[in-house]
């Protein structure tokens, strides 16, 4: 017994001597980060020069997201768009010369986990942060990343409260906006006038959607029938809320949440012969890459995306080609708002005349004045630009799902934002070539 | 009408659970443990049957049997392994710690080999649904099937369980593995056997799982794994006919609270009833409450 | 000096653990050569060293598995998130609104307690843990669906969405569901952690060497032997439990005031949680707290130093999770171990 203690006495040793060395292998970059960060951008600088011998030095962006546990496939899909981005940049000659270096830390898709990343990053020497995914991962990081005054970009952190501070900035739409939108447009183009909604009641993003939809569908010329939840314990079986929506005679139904529940909802409704209007948002973008899916299903599926992998335009189409190369599959969402996310730091980071040696505070100084000067063709929008809320604009994309493949419906925005897009196709050439 | 369909969907689930939570209660049964892994082996057993059939190309039937004897062999091998040096330590605690460990150790092996990416598995089962009441009323053939091979290896584990040597033995192992030692039986082999037949009944529950609720993900069976413990309990932990009983139950109560009450409050409520029921019937529906003594 | 006797001088090992611990890291803080990583890791760790040991005191000395101990967690994060985020202009001083938050989650914790506990400790063995997994779910069922609003009319409940709330146009959502509480002032730190840990330490340690915890561990021993002569079964079983769950609580309002948001999720307030505090009650040994405290500073600095294996960390973590619990807890390793220490001892004794 008595040795049993003195085993786990030498087990804590063992690890506290482990994360000491580990202080010490890193050691002068978190002392330099905590009294003046002069010192860690030294050692950082000299870290770099082994990769880039040729320019000034290396920036440090730091990635948040989860890499394993449930929401795995949203954190991978994040990093792969990052890093494709990021080499892109670095073989393109950098950001003004210099090289970037990206390090991508699993949050598990937790909130507590999602700023012992962020710390480990910051350890690391991270100038600027991408991340995180997930929205209360990205709340939590939003405020830790504040009190140290390090730029944030999340790419698809959709919860107002993501961007509350000054330093954040998102990719993405933000829920609230994707609510309404969709009641918008549901209203304005008379699809249906029995709506139900299925949500995830568990979740940030879903509920988020959901109760803005709610409040926006008063104003418009539609009801809701019914509004039924499901949580992430019982997300197996969908059939009771199909059923009542059903039976409330919904002829269309609102589902504002990711692609893989999806996938089962539009399963279980064919296997009830419902066969309503289907309406998503952008979560529900990557349906059609899921292996095995019976495409059919998804007919007639409309949602709000920034982005469709099939669409014509050039920088889409090579980023897709790009990414399918080197993933071995088709980019989702996610990944769009990712590679955006990198090149939208890019652009700031030379509107700011950023340079490798400044400290990461001086840095989130100049980003956040450049973040709303900058505009960017990108591959979720057009001449996306930023508000200083931290919110981008640009109009989401209505698509429709027909014969098995992603179509943008012509509608009249949705026909002045391809008209747009054909002639920024040069324009996003040009930024290309840079 | 809504409410035969109703029924019909609770049972439709509750036959996934059951079949999961047969296998539960057998490995609980015999070797009094919580296999908190055996999910993430339904989880194993739905992959190789889907990389059978779209990487090898096997036809669904030898599929099925390929994830089979993989799955007994990993159930042996992680009871050799992980379990068997704790089966005799100083608390039975021990043991159900370990299996946590493997439950993680397969989910992310899981997550490593075959990626976080959602996969839509494609059903196996070829038998048409049933349609009643002139299109009112479909029970598909997932549900047929699934209930189908509930009975049978029910009734097969019992039989197996009275009359066979083997059977008897593990038996004897569940009431006094010292005792059964003394008469001359192999109480390693004999609780070896047992992870054997559970893990080949979870890569039964994991194809007819996946193939009635098509996605397939590495965290795939966390969450039913959870569901059939609790449908195991309900039933009365140990009896196998309780496992059948539990499983149905949970899923139509499961479905019934969603449709009548709120369905966001649909896990409350599964765990309410079960409070009430193990308050009333603390050993659960079918389970022996054995008198303590001093 | 006069010898203490076994029992205090162990108690005072644990004490004097936790505080050169303490001065450990607080000296290494304040001489800057500390990573932030651990540095944010500090104040996570002191609840979950509270969890493991209030866990400990249900498993070890009650003797009976509880797989919900997330759930009083949760209770005592979302009470007090709520009394702070509302008293937050009230109150400015934060040291006070802490402690009075810290009083509250403690409080609701430990009636739930006493609540779950009434009904539930009538059961044994595997239905007791699965009951308690059961109120863990139930719990953060509710609160999921709980929306909470003010204005100037008061307080507003829901348990729809923030629409059916009706509040007035300057009202503001404090509960949003599933996006729970967000912005809970940051009042927790690692020295009022510590001092938590050695409040925790000192109830538990106390009780199991008083009157009482002699009562409750002859329950654990022979509940029918205890009963025949005279302990009051439920009595010292549901003092056990509810000290145990405010404990819980209290671990909860350090989890609650160190992040700026606060969702009950499967990962945080689930059974995931509820068994990982398990995790660490068994891997340091059943009723022995100390082994509690270390298990739980090792299991949760255990991921994050395994970050450099980037795709194999979990992996790697769940093979050193099995790899300690055989080395612990199996019997032919217990003796391999024992004969290898008295080789040892023996050794030494030849040295001397």
């Amino acid at each position: 017994m008595k040795l049993k203690k003195v085993l786990c006495i030498a087990m804590t040793a063992a690890v506290t001597a482990v994360s000491m060395a580990g202080c010490g292998s890193g050691g002068d970059q978190p002392a330099g980060t905590n009294e003046g960060a002069d010192t860690a951008q030294e050692g950082e600088s000299d870290g770099g020069s082994e990769s880039d011998a040729a320019a000034g030095g290396t920036f440090k962006i730091g990635g948040i997201g989860p890499l394993t546990g449930g929401a795995a496939v949203y954190g991978i899909a994040v990093k792969n768009g990052a890093e494709l981005a990021v080499k892109e940049i670095n073989e393109a000659g950098g950001i003004n010369g210099a090289q970037i270096e990206i390090n991508y830390q699993d949050d598990e898709h937790d909130a507590e986990k999602a700023v012992n990343a962020y710390n480990t990053l910051k350890d690391w020497g991270a100038q600027a942060i991408l991340g995180a995914v997930t929205s209360a991962p990205c709340v939590a990081v939003g405020s830790v990343s504040y009190e140290d005054n390090i730029f944030m970009l999340t790419p698809s952190g959709t919860a107002v409260d993501c961007v509350k501070y000054d330093n954040a900035f998102r990719v993405c739409f933000s829920d609230p906006m994707q609510g309404v939108e969709s009641a918008k447009y549901i209203g304005e183009h008379g699809l249906a006038t029995k709506v139900a909604a299925i949500y995830d009641s568990s979740d940030v993003y879903s509920t988020g959607i959901y109760q803005a939809f709610a409040e926006e569908a008063e104003n418009q010329d539609f009801e809701v029938v019914a509004a039924e939840a499901f949580t992430s314990e019982s997300k197996s079986d969908f059939s009771v809320q199909l059923q009542k929506a059903k039976d409330a005679g919904a002829e269309l139904v609102f589902l504002p949440f990711y692609y893989s529940e999806a996938a089962l909802v539009l399963n279980q409704a064919a296997g009830m012969d419902f066969k309503p209007v289907f309406f998503g948002c952008d979560g529900m973008d990557g349906i059609l890459a899921v292996k095995g899916f019976d495409a059919a299903l998804a007919d007639n599926l409309i949602f709000l995306s920034p982005f469709t992998p099939t669409s014509p335009d050039e920088t889409i189409q090579k980023f897709v080609g790009d990414y399918e190369t080197a993933y071995g599959e088709t980019p989702n969402q996610f990944a769009a708002d990712a590679y955006d996310g990198i090149y939208a730091i890019k652009a700031a980071m030379e509107d700011g005349n950023v340079t490798p040696d400044m400290s990461p505070s001086d840095i989130c100084e100049a980003l956040k004045a450049a973040m709303v000067n900058i505009t960017i063709d990108g591959v979720t929008a057009k001449n996306l630009t930023w508000e200083a809320s931290g919110e981008p604009s640009k109009e989401p994309m209505v698509v429709k799902i027909a014969n098995g493949d992603y179509a943008v419906v012509d509608d009249d925005d949705a026909a002045a934002g391809g008209a747009e897009a054909v002639n920024n196709t040069e324009a996003a050439d040009t930024a290309d070539a840079e | 009408m809504s409410f035969i369909s109703y029924l019909i969907n609770g049972i439709s689930l509750g036959s996934v659970y059951a079949i999961i939570a047969l296998g539960y209660t057998m490995v609980y049964g015999i070797a009094k443990m919580l296999n908190f892994a055996h999910g993430d082996v339904i989880m194993i057993g739905a992959y190789v049957v889907m990389a059978s059939i779209t990487r090898a190309g096997l036809p669904p039937f030898a599929a099925i049997l390929v994830s089979i004897v993989f799955c007994t062999v990993l159930g042996v091998v992680i009871e050799t392994v992980a379990y068997r040096p704790l089966l005799n330590a100083a608390s039975s605690l021990a043991v159900l710690i370990t299996a946590i460990g493997v439950s993680y150790l397969l989910q992310n092996i899981a997550l490593l080999i075959f990626g976080a990416n959602t996969i839509s598995f494609a059903s196996v089962v070829s038998v048409p649904a049933l349609v009643l009441a002139g299109g009112a009323l479909t029970i598909t053939g997932e549900t047929i099937v699934t209930i189908i091979c509930c009975i049978v290896i029910m009734t097969a584990l019992m039989v197996f369980i009275k009359k066979s040597k083997a059977g008897q033995a593990m038996l004897a192992v569940s009431e006094d593995k010292g005792a059964a030692q003394l008469m001359g039986i192999n109480v390693n082999g004999t609780i070896a056997l047992t992870f054997a037949i559970g893990s080949a009944l979870a890569a039964v529950a994991g194809v007819l799982l996946c193939s009635a609720y098509p996605t397939l993900t590495p965290y795939t069976g966390a969450m039913p794994g959870i569901k059939a413990f609790v449908a195991a309990v309900f039933g009365g932990i140990g009896s196998i006919p309780g496992a059948l009983i539990g499983g149905i139950l949970l899923g139509v109560i499961e479905i019934f609270g969603k449709a009548y009450i709120s369905s966001q409050m649909a896990d409350a409520i599964v765990f309410g009833v079960l409070i009430v029921i193990l308050l009333v019937k603390p050993a659960g529906i079918l389970g022996k409450n054995i008198q303590e003594k001093v | 000096m006069k010898k203490l006797n076994k029992t205090t001088k162990s108690n005072l090992i644990t004490y004097g653990m936790v505080i050169v611990l303490f001065v450990l890291m607080q000296a290494l803080v304040s001489a800057g050569q500390i990573s932030s990583l651990l540095q944010g890791l500090l104040v996570p760790l002191c609840a979950y060293i509270i969890l493991a040991v209030s866990l400990n005191l249900t498993v070890g000395i009650l003797g009976e598995l509880s797989l919900g101990h997330a759930g009083f967690m949760c209770v005592g994060a979302f009470t007090s998130a709520f009394f702070s985020k509302c008293m937050a202009e009230a109150i400015p001083v934060s040291g006070v609104r802490y402690f009075l938050a810290i009083l509250i989650g403690a409080a609701c914790a430990g009636i739930c307690g006493i609540l779950i506990g009434i009904p539930v400790l009538r059961l044994k063995g595997d239905y007791l843990a699965i009951v308690t997994l059961a109120f863990g779910e139930i719990i953060k069922n509710i609160v999921n669906i709980l929306f909470i609003g003010r204005d100037e009319a008061g307080f507003h409940f829901s348990t729809k969405d923030t629409l059916s709330l009706g509040l007035s146009a300057d009202g503001e959502v404090i509960v949003n569901g599933p996006q729970g509480i967000t912005g809970t002032p940051k009042d927790s730190t690692f020295a009022i952690g510590v001092v938590l840990i050695l409040i925790t330490l000192f109830i538990v340690l106390n009780l199991i060497h008083s009157r009482s915890g002699r009562a409750i561990m002859a329950i654990r021993d022979n509940r029918i032997a205890a009963e025949s002569i005279g302990i009051n079964i439920t009595k010292y079983k549901l003092m056990a439990f509810s000290v145990s769950a405010s404990l819980a609580g209290v671990a909860g309002v350090i989890y609650a005031h160190n992040l700026a948001t606060l969702t009950a999720q499967p990962k945080n307030f689930g059974y995931n949680m509820s068994i990982m505090i398990l995790v660490f009650v068994v891997l340091g040994g059943i009723g022995n707290i100390r082994g509690s405290v270390i298990a739980a500073i090792v299991l949760t600095l255990l991921p994050e130093l395994l970050r450099g294996l980037s795709d194999y960390r979990m992996l790697i973590y769940a093979v050193v999770l099995i790899v300690m619990m055989l080395f612990n807890w199996s019997p032919k390793a217990i003796a391999w171990r024992e004969q290898y220490a008295s080789k040892f001892k023996r050794n030494k004794k030849e040295a001397a």
